[in-house]
């Protein structure tokens, strides 16, 4: 196994610009991908503020998240009576199918027992038609966004999915397709439909997070998974989770296992061929048949362009950063078009990143080194020393790549400094395919910038 | 092509007011709509009515407003380049507030700290909850001072910290004993106030506390001035610099674009304070003119007109021939070339509507500009702006202190005994008085937004849009928060937090720069495109058969 940088052996004490962000971000996001659904921060309107900021400025899309408002006495005495009043106001003013929340550290810390106050909830309106509420606990001293997803994720199935059969319209399969961009969301649907598979996406924000501007507003946005096929999804064949990168009680695909029986299975975020054959496998063995030719023809275009790079990008030395399993995806992915991925660091610590890096990248290169628990400036040492000529991570790197005057491409999130986060594609032939062009282009660029003749052919 | 002139459906006429606020306030339940109403005025400016300001926000109901973290260190420390931040909580609040403002600042040589591009975090974890986070914290000001020497640290509590109890104060104190630099905390837990507005108010009470007043090393300059609420957002402050410069004015300090720490230290050195955001920063002029004797007056830099008439109050309050001679120098040059942008863009806006709906002030002082353009502003209100910002000064002592306020140090002042020299004798000020040249005050916005406009303190989400649903301005101003939203209605959302990656928008250049962003928004041929053709054409095929009967 790759040896690993262990959480709190840093010298550091302080976190100095981290490479993670809170969890009720990452359940907010969650929440975003169920049709209907308004996310709830149970805490001060600060957090909620920072996080629609930072979510409104990744996407470019409109992005409501309401909040319970702390105020100094709320913070001693408890929130129920903001729960009941914020969640009655979002009711009336959005007429929402579900309210999904999620709670900060706030929250966390006086011990609000959302149980007991959901419950109280529903006794209140128990004679009105009053939305769904699921809630997931989310404290940001224990976890980071992407860990918030995982538990949001996992509560929608604990609270919804249903074993019952008669579900009109079974699924075949439940997908649980990570942390995302909406391209990606598209892509995964348009594959399990060329598969003729009955599908749920859980979560799905492809259309929420990328809508069309028709000059009217809609405030809760078209898409999203239906409440009912959520339900349904109890009820499915088998469910499909995409990463490893779990902590304990937060694999969605175990959770729907446990609570409903639906055989779990597991391949790491399809990134590159290897990635991508393991989805497309299990993908056959689900439908029966084998992988449409469109697909095929995908894969085969693919290995055309690693053809097309490999003498532009082998041996290249890359940083890759952000989260567990976006790393743990691209580095197997550089390992095939022939870039040594040096540095392999993330924010979030589920201790389980060495080994499935161990598991897909050559290890004979031997120099690679893992961060858990990073921050952007372990991270700069690191490139530092393994003189890397890329970075591949989201903006937050951008200083770096400025000090070390070596090339971003941008992917994770956040993406605040270009346009088209939202379509960033990484899964499967066809992620891969653009993703390498990227990286061959970018490093293309930089020979050309410095090739004093300005040779127009590279 | 459509012709530019309808690339925005602007409504005419305009709406009637009192139904329109009625309309923002149907679909609310009673008691909401109840509190709402309090929040909206219909502007008469013969009789000016109260407004309710910096009351909390509803739960539930969303809103543009951040906390008090966000103010203090957000807003007011921000910009202050060699000051290390340390946030003392859980990653998330440091992380959302790293390098997210787009103030600028410029060093003047290499050997000057710049912290502005890191973000230092505590990162709390389960165990500091449980347990208490002083050590962590202890250990994290250490460590900070070891790897990069700094002048001064601060520190910010942010919401479990004040719960758990830990005494950042007491941690700060012990600090700056054992380093021998300034150290010093912000109790600007994000709970406290209903809004950024409480931050700015615990920033400027420990500035003060802790800050002004410790520089030792004399001043050079006639004309000595700070600039109270100027973040140098998009450079804004570079602009002014220039200006104040070539006027012969001495900027002693910022509060607080493009700033450092000295400055700060020596801001009683000044002989006048010109305050920009009255807003965020009016504590501390009020209370350096009690400890110091500096007086302070209003000044806005947003727009030409402002400006000239901002950079003469302060020519008329030094009195001196070569300074206003000066003054006027740099006004007809500046001026000129803010005539030939208006000529060129003028035509291209005159007549559109405009709503602002943001900060403290900005909602105020961009009026001025859009006016230089023709343009109108039919709804505007703020963010986290209390009576005072809406209606003057006039209406402090009227304002009730709740809750939410009286959890803020009023920090009690007295002359210091060797340093307070009042710049300006009381016979010297009530002649100025009497000249119409007022100090220690504010007008607010309402006095000057026309007949039948609205002010919407705090908008919520479904305001905005119902307001734009039913005025459809051809520009709505806002954040990054309400832009693509409002976007997506079909009109462009010019920001006013960050500039939208633009600016500088302040004095006579940046007049000019937003000038030309205000058109180009507005004239975008984006807009035309929204509704597709087959939604206004009949259906070919229903001719058809309508010409087949
Ligand atoms: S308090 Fe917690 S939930 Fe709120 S922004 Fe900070 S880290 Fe995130
Ligand atoms: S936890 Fe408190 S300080 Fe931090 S963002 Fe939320 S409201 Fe602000």
């Amino acid at each position: 196994m790759l040896p690993v940088k262990e959480a709190g052996t840093t010298i550091a004490v302080a976190t100095q610009n981290a490479c993670k962000a809170c969890m009720p971000l990452g359940a907010c996001l969650a929440y975003r991908g169920v049709e209907g659904a308004v996310p709830f921060l149970h805490g001060p309107q600060g957090c909620a503020t920072y996080m629609r900021r930072f979510l409104i400025g990744h996407f470019r899309e409109p992005m409501d998240i309401a909040c319970s408002s702390f105020s100094e006495e709320t913070a001693i005495f408890g929130g129920s009576a903001d729960i009941h009043t914020g969640l009655d106001n979002v009711a009336k003013a959005y007429h929402p199918a579900m309210i999904g929340i999620a709670t900060t550290c706030l929250a966390e810390t006086i011990g609000e027992d959302m149980g007991l106050m959901l419950h109280q909830h529903a006794e209140k309106n128990a004679d009105k038609a009053s939305p769904l509420v699921v809630a997931a606990s989310t404290p940001s001293y224990s976890g980071t966004h992407a860990d918030g997803f995982h538990a949001a994720t996992c509560a929608l199935v604990n609270a919804l999915a249903e074993t019952d059969a008669a579900q009109a319209g079974r699924a075949d399969v439940v997908c649980f397709p990570n942390m995302v961009s909406p391209a990606d969301l598209r892509y995964l649907k348009e594959v399990l439909a060329d598969f003729g598979l009955c599908h749920v996406l859980l979560p799905d924000y492809s259309e929420t997070l990328d809508r069309p501007i028709a000059g009217e507003y809609e405030r809760i946005p078209k898409g999203g998974v239906p409440i009912s096929a959520i339900r349904g999804a109890g009820a499915a064949r088998a469910s499909v989770t995409l990463g490893s990168a779990f902590r304990p009680g937060q694999h969605p695909g175990a959770a729907l296992l446990a609570k409903c029986g639906v055989p779990s299975l597991s391949v790491g975020l399809p990134v590159g061929i290897r990635g991508s054959d393991l989805l497309f496998q299990q993908l056959e063995d689900l439908a029966g048949k084998p992988t449409p030719e469109k697909h095929a023809a995908e894969r085969g275009r693919l290995i055309d362009t690693y053809v097309d790079a490999h003498k532009y990008l082998y041996g290249k030395r890359a940083v890759v950063y952000g989260e567990e399993d976006l790393v743990t995806g691209i580095a197997s992915f550089l390992d095939e078009i022939g870039v040594v991925p040096v540095v392999c660091a993330s924010g979030g610590r589920s201790g389980g990143m060495a080994e499935a890096l161990s598991a897909t990248v050559s290890m004979q290169r031997g120099d690679i080194q893992v961060l858990e628990d990073a921050d952007f400036v372990e991270i700069g040492e690191a490139a530092e020393a393994a003189k890397a000529d890329l970075l591949i991570g989201n903006s937050r790197g951008f200083g770096l790549s400025r000090r070390l005057d070596i090339p971003l491409i941008r992917v994770g999130m956040p993406v605040h400094d270009r346009i088209g986060a939202q379509r960033i594609q990484l899964l499967g032939y066809r992620g891969a395919q653009a993703l390498c062009d990227r990286i061959a282009n970018a490093v293309i660029a930089r020979d050309q910038e410095r090739s004093e003749p300005g040779y127009m052919t590279m | 092509m459509p012709d530019t002139d309808n690339l925005i459906k602007t409504v005419t006429p305009l709406p009637d007011p009192e139904a329109a606020k009625e309309a923002l306030l149907k679909s609310y339940p009673t008691k909401v709509a109840r509190k709402r109403t309090k929040h909206m005025v219909v502007n008469d400016p013969a009789t000016l009515s109260a407004i309710q300001a910096n009351a909390r926000t509803i739960p539930g109901i969303i809103t543009q407003r951040g906390c008090s973290y966000a103010g203090c260190k957000g807003v007011v420390l921000g910009p202050t380049r060699d000051i290390i931040n340390i946030t003392h909580g859980p990653i998330g609040c440091g992380y959302y507030s790293w390098l997210t403002r787009r103030n600028q600042t410029r060093t003047e040589s290499d050997a000057e700290h710049n912290y502005i591009p890191y973000c230092f975090s505590t990162d709390m974890q389960e165990q500091e909850i449980v347990f208490g986070g002083e050590k962590k914290l202890e250990a994290a000001i250490q460590e900070a001072y070891d790897l990069f020497h700094p002048k001064a640290i601060a520190v910010f509590a942010t919401c479990p910290v004040g719960l758990i109890g830990d005494d950042i104060h007491q941690v700060s104190k012990r600090m700056k004993e054992k380093l021998g630099i300034n150290v010093f905390a912000f109790s600007c837990e994000g709970y406290r106030g209903v809004s950024q507005s409480a931050g700015h108010h615990i920033a400027n009470n420990q500035l003060f506390k802790h800050v002004i007043g410790r520089g030792t090393t004399p001043v050079e300059g006639k004309f000595r001035i700070n600039l109270l609420g100027e973040y140098n957002i998009g450079g804004d402050a570079f602009v002014l610099e220039d200006l104040f410069e070539r006027c012969g004015i001495t900027l002693v300090s910022t509060f607080s674009g493009n700033s450092t720490v000295d400055g700060f230290e020596r801001a009683h050195m000044a002989d006048l304070n010109c305050v920009m955001c009255h807003r965020s920063i009016n504590y501390v002029a009020d209370m350096i003119e009690k400890k110091y004797g500096i007086p302070w007056f209003k000044v806005n830099f947003i727009g030409a007109n402002s400006s000239a008439k901002s950079l003469r109050r302060i020519a008329q309050y030094f009195e001196n021939d070569e300074l206003t001679a000066r003054t006027e120098q740099v006004i007809a040059e500046e001026n000129e070339k803010v005539a030939a942008a208006q000529s060129r863009i003028r035509p291209r806006c005159e007549g559109k509507t405009a709503m602002l709906f943001v900060g403290g002030s900005r909602a105020h002082h961009y009026q001025d500009l859009f006016k230089e353009i023709g343009m109108k502003t039919v709804a505007a209100g703020y963010e986290f702006a209390h009576r005072d910002d809406y209606e003057g000064r006039r209406v402090l002592p009227d304002i009730k202190v709740d809750a939410d306020s009286r959890n803020i140090e009023e920090v009690t002042v007295e002359q210091d005994a060797e340093l307070y020299n009042p710049r300006k004798s009381a016979d010297e000020i009530a002649a100025y008085e009497a000249r119409e040249f007022h100090f220690n005050d504010y007008d607010g916005m309402m006095p000057e937004m026309e007949e039948g406009t609205l002010s919407i303190d705090d908008i919520s989400h479904h305001e905005t849009e119902r307001l734009i649903e039913m005025y459809r301005p051809a520009v709505f101003c806002a954040g990054i928060k309400e832009k693509y939203a409002v976007q997506k209605m079909g009109v462009p959302c010019k920001q006013l937090h960050s500039y939208d990656y633009g600016g500088p928008y302040a004095g006579f250049q940046g007049a000019i720069n937003f000038y030309e962003d205000i058109d180009r928004m507005v004239n975008a041929r984006a807009w035309a495109f929204i509704d597709p053709p087959w939604k206004t054409r009949t259906s070919p095929k229903l001719t058809a058969s309508y010409g087949d009967q």
